[in-house]
């Protein structure tokens, strides 16, 4: 009663915002109430007319920086890319079958995935809303299919609720709500909402419960309609013996404790909505794409050691990967699109304030595991196709194929999708005790086939990628308020570009962004010279 | 009083509403979600090691080489210094995250204890809870 009187309206709320805030605050405020906007892209760019003669060198071959040479030779200029690795695509990268993959610290992996499967270690889903990477893949020839995000029909497992068992999503996510609105539904009768509402608003917010809540005519969460959300004892069949028969919904107290809130307010979230896509054949069809868009660009195996610049131009020094000779190559201008994890320990002669900036920003250290199984038990077993089975146990989740529906032979599954503390724990792991932890958390959801399916395994600890040491960017608001409009600002000749330049961080979008805006500007300013 | 302390929640709500409007971090980064939210608990400096500092440092405080360096604790000299590992594990430097919020004061002494009495590093001199809680302010 107490908490319920403590609650402030909207108006209360604005008000208080402004004694804090002032106007502008409150003016953010009332635009995020009104509506929310999809994206900021408004198309490619368009640079023209650039310097007959004028050079840029681009620093790493992942999608910003294979973005910034493709836009920037169609303005004009003599573009050359610098990139570390054998391959092209960056962080857009899969694990097929024969592929040998081998991390910092010397362990290495031959990926034995049959013809067609493959591993998403990084970027694997895409939301409808990132506009500029759904643009270049539409352009360069992409081929995208529906990303199964939210699966009612998968698993929500706690460690610490009905006793380790896990409970399908529907049923908990309908038993959370059902509660939630028949509790509320009581607090009007027993007047405890009287002082925030109005009685009409009162009776309107009664039957949203009714109808929301899956409520019966006693505004009681139970029996039949209640089954048709969280699932039948027996479902409807035909003939003679077709009638359901109702289920009982969990224990409150345990739903509770299941967490099944975090998990409604996950799939809430813009980032995370449905619809989402993935390319068709794993993420590295992407990075082929944009690769395919600036073939003969790319110098491979340049590992750079040292970015300096003067009045005349910029010089970077690099190693060859595999013969170890240093060589230089020098142009007017820079699209440095190194992680800062690798830039943070090359020598450069970028001002304190930009050096401080690129030590700013620690990054995350994320692992994914990926199963292969001799058959889609899921499917065939539990009518699991798409989406997540969520656990608070260190894989955070598995997450099953999206496309080759009810077909026969192995599949991939992701067996973890570690973030945080199991992130680091997992990714500290040699590879095969990696599997092993995978094999044992994941059996949770599917305790007799999980070992007897399994065939081989490959793990990504992002940690341990030799060329980005590092799974993402992770701003904070202090290091966004100290750091973050250096680490963007062009200096001089050298501007930087990738997700990590963005408000968009840890998504291709949030590369693509950044390297549009940083080529815009750096066009701008090689007219202005 | 009542009244009072309503008010307070309404400014706590409305001021953590504006500091987003302000000083926000950006999109959420694709992650697990509500997911592997019960890790394990390290119980000593080795377990801590293992679990927080070795996807970096390596097996046996190695450190490693790709596109640059992630340094061997080792035979490291710094560790000679309690202070500067103490910092180091709780502020983080670049691309390595600061742990003060992940591990506990007790946490962080007993894994630069151990690193200082192990791979190839010998400074006996004890590391306590409150040499932490003092770096931190607490």
């Amino acid at each position: 009663m107490e908490q319920a009187q403590g609650r402030p309206t909207r108006r209360q709320l604005m008000h208080a915002i402004g004694l804090i805030g002032g106007t502008a605050a409150v003016y953010q405020m009332m635009t995020t109430f009104g509506h929310a906007a999809e994206t900021r892209f408004d198309g490619p760019p368009q640079l023209t007319g650039a310097r007959k003669g004028a050079r840029v060198v681009v620093l790493g071959a992942g999608l910003a920086g294979m973005l910034a040479a493709y836009e920037l030779r169609k303005a004009g200029y003599q573009v050359k890319i610098l990139e570390f690795q054998q391959r092209a695509g960056g962080r857009a990268w899969s694990l097929y079958g024969g592929d040998r993959y081998t991390e910092m610290g010397g362990a290495a992996q031959d990926v034995r995935f049959a013809k067609g499967n493959y591993l998403n270690p990084g970027p694997w889903r895409i939301p409808h809303h990132h506009r500029t990477l759904l643009h270049y893949c539409k352009a360069f020839g992409v081929a995208l299919e529906p990303f199964i995000q939210l699966n009612h029909n998968a698993y929500v497992h706690s460690t610490e609720a009905f006793g380790g068992q896990p409970m399908r999503y529907r049923a908990l996510a309908a038993d959370f709500n059902g509660n939630i609105a028949e509790i509320l539904g009581k607090s009007i009768d027993q007047k405890g909402l009287d002082q925030q509402l109005t009685a009409e608003d009162l009776d309107r917010l009664k039957e949203a419960l009714r109808g929301w809540g899956l409520l019966d005519k006693d505004m009681r969460y139970r029996g039949e309609r209640a089954s048709r959300s969280r699932g039948w004892a027996l479902p409807p069949g035909g003939g003679v013996n077709g009638a359901p028969k109702p289920s009982e919904p969990y224990a409150f107290g345990e739903v509770l404790k299941s967490g099944i809130w975090a998990n409604l307010a996950f799939f809430m979230n813009h980032e995370f909505q449905t619809t989402m896509f993935q390319p068709v054949g794993g993420m590295q069809k992407i990075g082929d794409a944009f690769a395919r868009q600036v073939q003969g660009l790319v110098v491979h195996g340049a590992r750079v050691t040292r970015l300096m610049q003067d009045k005349a131009g910029v010089t970077v020094t690099y190693a060859d990967t595999l013969s170890g000779q240093v060589k230089t190559e020098a142009a007017d201008y820079c699209v440095c699109t190194i992680p800062l994890t690798v830039l943070s320990q090359i020598e450069t002669n970028l001002s304190e304030k930009m050096t401080a900036a690129i030590n700013a920003v620690p990054y995350s250290s994320s692992v994914k595991i990926g199963l292969e199984m001799r058959r889609r038990f899921w499917e065939e077993d539990q009518e699991i196709f798409g989406g997540h089975s969520f656990t608070n146990q260190e894989i955070g989740l598995i997450s099953y194929p999206n496309s080759g529906f009810f077909s026969n032979g192995p599949a991939v599954l992701l067996g973890a999708f570690a973030n945080g503390p199991g992130g680091y724990h997992l990714g500290g792991m040699s590879p095969a005790e990696r599997i092993e932890a995978a094999l044992a958390q994941g059996a949770v959801f599917h305790p007799e086939a999980y070992r007897k399916e399994f065939l081989n395994g490959a793990s990504v600890a992002w940690s341990r990628v030799p060329w980005v040491m590092g799974c993402c960017a992770r701003w904070n608001e202090e290091s966004r308020r100290d750091h973050y409009q250096t680490l963007v600002a062009m200096e001089d000749r050298i501007v930087l570009a990738g997700e990590h330049a963005s408000y968009v961080g840890c998504w291709m979008e949030g590369a693509l962004l950044s390297s549009i805006d940083a080529i815009t500007r750096l066009h701008k300013r090689a007219l202005e010279a | 009083m009542h009244k009072l302390r309503t008010e307070r929640r309404w400014i706590v709500a409305a001021a953590a509403l504006a500091a987003l409007a302000v000083g926000a971090k950006g999109a959420d980064a694709d992650e697990p979600g509500p997911g592997g939210a019960r890790p394990m608990v390290p119980k000593n400096g080795a377990e801590v090691y293992e679990v927080y500092c070795q996807v970096c440092h390596m097996a046996g405080g190695k450190g490693a080489a790709g596109a640059a360096r992630f340094p061997a604790l080792a035979a490291n000299a710094r560790l000679g210094t309690a202070a500067y590992a103490i910092y180091m594990v709780d502020n983080g430097k670049a691309g390595m995250p600061g742990f003060k919020e992940a591990l506990t004061p007790a946490q962080v002494a007993e894994v630069v204890a151990y690193l200082r009495t192990h791979f190839g590093n010998a400074y006996a001199e004890p590391v306590t809870a409150s040499d932490v809680q003092a770096m931190r302010g607490q």
